[in-house]
């Protein structure tokens, strides 16, 4: 059951990011950046932490997810040291994501040559 | 021939858009991806018996060096030709976006090739990312003193 939850929102979210890419002219990347904000903004209300209860994975690997973690991890510092905890926690749950991104892909470039 | 005419023409012979053929791609690969984390999820769970919470981040590292490796071994973008948002759009697109543009660095060195270029594209997911929580984050925590 936690599969097809997983694959259906997985997928869903996919689906409107093509349908998008297909009928305007916004790069990947705009695609991906405005992903980051709704995914930020959905945490305003801790509605994504329901999202993430209902589909496991499926809710937790899209760029959204990224969007979510950074603001999650802003606020819960910001019980402890005010405002400037806005700045302290940022990283906090998103750590594990971007260092890994950046070691392995360094770790690949030193290792793999280049095929495009 | 004049103008009108010409883009008549040019139009009628562009290339059909395939929207539903794409986004049904999109779909299948990417909730692709959705189970294989829901896989690695359930696998650690059971295997170092952690809670869900602390399973998560794993299961990301675990995708992140596949699709690292996926990239490097040049499959990851004949995969991202066909599936289009269903590959860019999980973390697991991240990872190919900073590893591919690492690679296109490789010829100018470690340091002004390699370090350099690796944000090139996944810089600005950062850059929003945190923008965004910031301004969101501080309205959150300007209106929290008022309720």
């Amino acid at each position: 059951m936690n599969y097809i939850m997983s694959f259906l929102f997985c997928g869903f979210v996919c689906a409107v990011a093509q349908l998008i890419y297909e009928y305007t002219k916004l790069t990947p990347g705009h695609i991906t950046c405005s992903f980051v904000v709704v995914g930020a903004f959905l945490d305003l209300f801790h509605f994504y932490d329901q999202l993430i209860k209902i589909f496991h994975a499926g809710a937790m690997l899209p760029i959204t997810s990224f969007g979510h973690s950074l603001m999650h991890g802003a606020m819960h510092m910001t019980k402890e040291y005010g405002v400037f905890g806005l700045a302290m926690g940022m990283f906090d749950l998103t750590a594990a994501g971007i260092s890994s991104a950046i070691l392995f892909a360094f770790f690949v470039a030193v290792i793999f040559k280049s095929r495009s | 021939m004049d103008e009108k005419k010409y883009n008549q023409i040019a139009e009628e012979l562009k290339p059909k858009k395939q929207v539903f053929k794409h986004t049904l791609y999109a779909f299948l690969i990417g909730g692709a991806i959705g189970a294989i984390g829901e896989f690695f999820l359930e696998l650690y769970q059971n295997l170092f018996s952690i809670s869900e919470k602390d399973a998560g981040p794993i299961m990301i590292i675990t995708l992140v060096l596949i699709a690292a490796i996926l990239t490097g071994l040049g499959i990851y973008d004949r995969l991202g030709n066909i599936a289009g948002a269903g590959s860019f759009i999980p973390i697991t697109g991240f990872s190919n976006a900073m590893t591919s543009c690492a690679l296109d660095g490789k010829t100018e060195g470690l340091v002004t090739g390699v370090a350099a270029n690796i944000f090139k594209l996944g810089g600005a997911v950062i850059t929003f990312g945190i923008v965004a929580s910031f301004i969101l984050g501080g309205l959150r925590y300007v209106v929290s003193f008022f309720i």
